[in-house]
């Protein structure tokens, strides 16, 4: 079996499961926020049980329009607040919270071998840690509240090797766009994508959580790691709970296996509007932009800011242009803030924010005029996805999207640094 | 009962974000969401759009988000089922758990033109373009998915689940 297939036959009390099984699955964890939680409590009271299944094994985080954006966003928030408060539930209240994929791993909230669901498509972002998450619906979250179980049909694995070694400005990023500029928005639809290779193995765990939170703009149902050192270590002195390490086996069945060659990728660029509309850094050609954005569940860890701050320290933005910083968490802002690089984005003209999704999805911090152009390093450049159907969005990494911001075009780390 | 309606018809990759757009999501009630049903990719959509029609579109209709919304309103705006070559496995089981029923048929989307009078025969997997007329077979649903479809969706068929097991 492969690795999500040994994750999801223990969750369901199987020996062994196929690709296209039909299951009951066991959840460790189950998550919404404050744009799916409400439909999910609606339905939830439908249910008319007593209780959740399981308080601690709920959390929801208050991080897309949070801090409330407007009145009805704050009535939503409340209703989630209140729901949260009542039964008792694993929550983050504003400045507590970061971005929900951002602050569950770093709490330790998401283990390997776990099965977390959440509603929110991102969710994809834990297979990093080597657990079976994936996305759903508000309807499904408020079941999976109920019960503790959810239905499931087991997906067939895609194998990804990215042999050799990356270039110096490619990262999780990258690799995650290229793929999907290879196999297309649907190349891995209802299947589970396992990573494998050099490159893999090299990168840190934030590019690792860019890798498996992309995975669903692939259509994939998880984006799986398996766990090494780098996992462990990441995982030291943020839980006390036990965890199972699965590995797939040797004779495991894929349904493809995809090789690249890492070390021919450069820097990626998604043009508008699809994030396999990707073209090499070198490929892009001279685009005026006004806005970079640089955070969100995608690239908002410490590495990322790291990588931004490696680019803007001495330099300035360009005055024609807005660039936007939003830690993914309080504890990223923090570290950040320690190592000196929220001082370095302010000296050099970036608008720091609070943690939110806000821009992602066009719901606040960062809304897009009509004709407008932004670099941003989050996951998705759909038509109007940051604001007005007429502006447009370019995904790239976190180095890419700093040097756009000072040079004011899509440009090279290279001619800067 | 059959369904009957005139076709919309879109590309591939319809997103969530296209089928409601992120600022809407701080409504959640389907009659509100109905409103801004298509408003990115077709303004005219909810003026024109009469209970019982169709949405038929190319390949990964859905993709995206994870939005609930999405179905919500498309069910709302009075859209009957909606028959595409793919949809993106979060969209398919939102639309499942809310009882709005999707049809998987290749032929059925080469063959309907908008506005297109379409019939469509659940039971039977059985999409009929009337303006053609011409008809086709829709991948059956597994019997998994079928027992969440006949209850009325998953609040039901687990509320169901949940009275037996008592």
């Amino acid at each position: 079996m492969t690795l999500a297939e040994k994750i999801l036959a223990t969750h369901s009390g199987k020996a062994s499961v196929s690709p296209g099984d039909f299951l009951s699955v066991k959840t460790d964890l189950v998550l919404s926020n404050d744009i799916t939680a409400p439909m999910a409590i609606k339905e939830f009271d439908r249910l008319g049980v007593p209780g959740v299944f399981d308080p601690k094994k709920i959390v929801m985080v208050p991080d897309h329009f949070c801090p409330n954006k407007d009145i009805q966003s704050a009535e939503q928030a409340k209703m989630m607040r209140e729901f949260a408060r009542k039964h008792g539930l694993v929550y983050f209240e504003v400045g507590e919270m970061g971005i929900e994929h951002v602050i569950l791993p770093e709490k330790g909230l998401v283990l390997p071998g776990e099965v977390v669901v959440g509603a929110d498509s991102h969710t994809c972002t834990y297979g990093a840690l080597g657990a079976f998450a994936t996305g759903m619906g508000s309807t499904d979250i408020a079941i999976a509240m109920a019960t503790g179980e959810i239905w499931m049909k087991v997906p067939s694995t895609i194998k990804f090797i990215f042999h050799g070694k990356p270039g110096q400005w490619v990262g999780g990023k990258d690799l995650i766009l290229y793929l999907i500029g290879d196999i297309g928005v649907d190349g891995a639809l209802y299947s589970a994508m396992e990573f494998h290779g050099e490159a893999i193995s090299a990168l840190g765990m934030d590019g690792r959580f860019t890798m498996s939170n992309m995975a669903i703009e692939a259509g994939g149902k998880a984006g799986l790691f398996h766990v090494d050192a780098k996992t462990r270590s990441y995982l030291k002195g943020r839980t006390t709970r036990k965890y199972t390490e699965y590995r797939s086996d040797p004779d495991a069945a894929y349904a493809r296996v995809i090789e690249y060659d890492a070390s021919k990728i450069e820097p990626q660029v998604a043009f508008p509007h699809l994030p396999s509309n990707t073209r090499p850094l070198s490929q892009v050609g001279d685009i005026a932009i006004d806005q970079v954005v640089i955070g969100s569940c995608t690239n908002g860890r410490i590495d990322d800011l790291r990588l931004a701050a490696g680019i803007l320290k001495g330099r300035k933005v360009d005055r024609h242009l807005r660039c936007i910083i939003l830690p993914g968490s309080q504890q990223v802002y923090l570290d950040a803030l320690k190592e000196g690089l929220i001082e370095i984005f302010i000296r050099a003209g970036a608008a720091v924010s609070t943690p939110t999704c806000g821009p992602c999805l066009g719901g606040h911090m960062g809304i897009l005029a009509a004709g407008e152009k932004c670099v941003s390093t989050t996951n998705r450049n759909f038509v109007g996805r940051m604001g007005h159907i007429k502006s447009e969005i370019y995904l790239a990494n976190p180095a890419v999207a700093a040097t756009s911001a000072v040079l004011g075009r899509i440009a090279n780390p290279q001619e800067v640094v | 009962m059959p369904l009957q309606g005139k076709a919309f018809k879109y590309g591939a990759n319809v997103d969530t974000d296209a089928i409601i757009p992120a600022r809407y999501l701080n409504l959640h009630l389907p009659e509100d969401l109905a409103k801004h049903c298509m408003e990115d990719l077709d303004a005219g959509f909810i003026n024109q759009v009469k209970p019982g029609d169709i949405i038929v579109a190319d390949t990964n209709f859905g993709c995206g988000s994870s939005r609930e919304h999405a179905p919500v309103a498309i069910q709302a705006s009075g859209i009957s089922c909606v028959i595409a070559k793919s949809f993106a496995r979060i969209f398919f089981r939102n639309a499942i758990n809310i009882g709005l029923p999707l049809l998987e048929c290749e032929d059925a989307v080469d063959n309907i033109n908008p506005g297109d009078m379409v019939e469509v025969d659940l039971a039977a997997g059985r999409v009929t373009n009337l303006s053609g007329p011409k008809t086709f077979t829709s991948k059956p649903y597994p019997d998994f998915m079928l027992q969440i479809v006949k209850a009325g969706g998953l609040v039901e068929h687990t509320k169901k689940k949940l009275s037996g097991a008592k």
